[in-house]
């Protein structure tokens, strides 16, 4: 599904990313996971499509798509979705009315028929479900005012809603009480399935027991320095990322 | 060129909807300003010898002022002389039905989404059309006259109902309160007049369409609300106008007179051709609406979304004479390219306890002004008074301009005014947040410039709301892509 060869990228001239190869196939999660400043952040934001950053070397290929060819908003109707470590208040516009644009977005380009109202509620019901979100929470301005834990749920639903086919969830455990985490946990692995694929993006193990990742990779100076599976990440907890270094 | 400015640019370069013109047979007043202009108009429209007169004293007085030059505009010279003042689309005869309106007329409100036809039947919008000076057809009059309503142009209601027309013109606009609202007095040609008698809550919304179609004419309508004791009305005036290369002049006078308890709600979607992408052409608009909360307990609430014109100066004001009266202003103003808007409001506390709000949203691109100038003056038998104000300005791009100039007077001490303001830019999060879901550029830009401003679209009515979403898109489409 995604395949990643020897990727470089930059932010304002500072190298971030130095030559990473990964590669996910339908039905599996990663998790990446690696001390703070190792690129974790920077390779969510590539795979998305931001661009403030450059890549200046290497490859991404989704779907048999380049990426680099396509847009931040392509992409994401290609089936890429990132949850934000830190999502993004837009006041005055509902999470409903957001999402309504983006699922009739997305259809459109499908050449599917916009849902119709009935239609859309129907399927915004089923979703909240999913990470117990309130109507209420979704016909206010969207993440604005919203408890840490609110918006996390917000970006799983979101998540829902739009069905991609590659989720990458980017420190989405960061300022969750267990009780959030288990919510939202149990929404990840809801959605998984032998046609998706997940990668988590974290500094903690913790998130792991409850999303249990098929591969573990450690990115340090831009580069995944070891795979592995599920036993890496609790070596990682016990030894820290300094045993690594040392190895290398 | 980082992502904003690459943005921006993109979403710069929509051209304007309604820029076409129909070839109606036009009765047009040669160009030129002076004395027999104005008893030409006044004889056109057979008034009596005291509207005459009361022209003859405005234009007296126009000759003596200067136009303002205190707004934060740069209005190149305009010549006077060179603008026809009256322009009518040729009557064959009286017109009995709306059948007998002019095919052509009938396209023209077609193409502006407006057809009187379907109004009539479907929206139960009783619509009172203006083109080019002089009102056409005027729907649902006979279900408003059984309420007692009077809603028709004003040259009808100056025939029909002489002794309103006299007793309230110029009471709350005076001809001389300033350059254009004197010139508007001299020369006005038609508008819409309404009365709401007492106790009578009008069962629909009233609405105008304006719309400047002859080159080369100014558009100087009139219009006078007047709401008795105890009723409601919310009013509805559009605008549109063709696309011409030469700037043409807008200088209407809007009055509200509100009695005791009544209630009269104005809502406004201005979209006058704002010229071209390199500021050529467009509408210059000078406006002054005002309202009187003569009585007490009484309200005046002003809507407005500004979309077009070239330059915009125009400050919709309440007089809160009435005790306990309440003065409301809401409004959005986008501009684009090199569209200027100084525009704001006055409020003046006169009654005790009385009530004012202001809710400006302010939204600029391309290489526009955006200016808000707001007066809130609480005089000082005007005890126990409030105001809030909240200004915001967002700026798309660094090629725009947003300002703001508050003034406020307090005369007592037992008033109590807030005033918020901010100014932000449209953040490229924001942006790639949405992208991030799949919603391209220029959807992106809308959802959050419509997000603003909704504090007040949702002031309007519902139909009103949906076309000024539309247009809030349409007049930043490309200006980010």
């Amino acid at each position: 599904m995604l395949e990643i060869k020897n990727l470089h990228a930059s932010i304002d001239d500072t190298k971030i990313l130095k030559g990473l190869n990964l590669k996910v196939s339908t039905g599996e999660v990663h998790a990446i996971m690696g001390p703070n400043g190792s690129g974790k952040s920077t390779l969510a934001s590539v795979i998305a499509g931001r661009e403030d950053y450059d890549v200046t070397e290497g490859k991404i290929d989704f779907m048999n798509n380049e990426l680099s060819e396509l847009s931040p908003d392509e992409r994401a109707r290609e089936g890429i979705f990132l949850a934000f470590q830190y999502p993004v208040e837009i006041p005055g516009v509902s999470t409903t009315n957001f999402m309504k644009t983006a699922v009739n977005q997305v259809r459109k380009s499908k050449g599917e028929k916009p849902l119709d109202a009935v239609e859309f509620l129907k399927l915004m019901k089923e979703k909240m479900k999913l990470v117990n979100i309130k109507q209420e929470l979704l016909s206010r301005s969207i993440n604005e005012g919203f408890s840490g834990g609110e918006k996390k749920r917000n970006e799983i639903f979101q998540m829902a809603m739009l069905n991609p086919k590659l989720s990458i969830l980017d420190e989405t455990d960061s300022g969750l009480d267990i009780d959030a985490l288990k919510i939202v946990s149990n929404g990840v692995n809801t959605l998984r399935s032998k046609d998706n694929a997940t990668i988590v993006v974290t500094h903690y193990q913790r998130l792991l027991n409850y999303i249990v990742p098929d591969f573990v990779h450690v990115l340090m100076d831009g580069k995944i320095v070891k795979s592995g599976d599920k036993n890496l990440a609790l070596e990682l907890e016990e030894k820290g990322y300094d045993w690594i270094k040392v190895k290398n | 060129m980082s992502k904003d400015d690459k943005i921006l640019k993109e979403f710069t370069s929509k051209e304007y909807e309604h820029g076409w013109s129909v070839d109606f047979d036009v009765d047009q007043a040669p160009i030129g300003l002076n004395e027999d202009i104005v008893r030409l108009i006044s004889k056109k429209k057979e008034e009596p010898n005291w509207l005459l007169n009361w022209r003859l004293e405005a234009f007296s007085q126009f000759k003596k002022m200067k136009e303002p030059d205190w707004s934060n505009l740069n209005i190149p010279k305009i010549n006077y002389q060179d603008i026809s003042y009256y322009s009518a689309p040729k009557k064959k005869k009286m017109l009995k039905s709306m059948d007998e309106v002019d095919p052509e007329l009938i396209k023209t409100f077609e193409k502006l989404g407006i057809s009187l036809l379907e109004q009539k039947r479907l929206s139960g919008v009783a619509v009172d059309a203006v083109i080019d000076s002089v009102s056409i057809g005027t729907t649902f009059k006979d279900k408003l006259s059984e309420l007692g309503i009077i809603f028709c142009s004003f040259s009808e209601a100056v025939k029909e109902h002489p002794h309103l027309v006299k007793k309230y013109l110029g009471t709350v606009v005076p001809s001389k309160d300033n350059y254009f609202s004197c010139l508007n007095s001299a020369v006005f040609s038609d508008g819409s007049f309404c009365y709401i008698p007492k106790g009578v809550r009008c069962p629909m919304e009233l609405s105008t369409y304006f719309r400047i179609n002859a080159s080369n004419t100014g558009q100087f309508e009139r219009t006078l609300i007047i709401a008795d004791q105890g009723s409601y009305v919310s009013y509805l005036e559009g605008c549109t106008a063709p696309m011409r290369d030469e700037n043409q002049l807008h200088a209407a006078v809007v009055e509200i007179h509100a009695e005791k308890d009544a209630e009269v709600k104005y809502s406004t979607v201005q979209n006058w051709y704002p010229g071209d992408k390199n500021g050529k052409g467009g509408i210059y608009n000078f406006v002054t609406k005002r309202g009187i909360c003569f009585g007490n307990n009484s309200k005046i609430s002003w809507t407005q979304v500004e979309t077009g014109s070239a330059i915009t100066w125009k400050y919709p004001s309440c007089i809160l004479k009435g005790d306990n009266s309440i003065g409301e202003f809401y409004s959005v103003a986008v501009t684009n390219n090199y569209q200027q808007a100084d525009t704001g409001t006055k409020m003046i506390h006169i009654g005790k306890n009385t009530k004012s709000k202001i809710i400006s949203k302010g939204i600029s691109a391309g290489f526009s002004q955006n200016s808000y100038r707001g007066h809130v003056n609480v005089i000082k038998r005007a005890k126990n008074s409030r105001n809030f104000s909240q200004c915001d300005s967002l700026l798309l791009g660094n090629t725009c301009g947003a300002h703001t100039f508050p003034y406020i007077d307090i005369e007592n001490k037992s008033s109590m005014v807030e005033h918020e303001a901010t100014t932000s830019k449209i953040g490229e999060d924001q942006i790639f947040y949405c992208l991030q879901r799949g919603i391209d550029e220029e959807n992106a830009i809308a959802l959050i410039v419509n997000g603003y401003a909704k504090e007040v679209l949702k002031q309007l009515p519902m139909e009103f709301s949906v076309e000024a979403q539309k247009l809030l898109s349409l007049t930043l489409e490309g200006s980010v892509g």
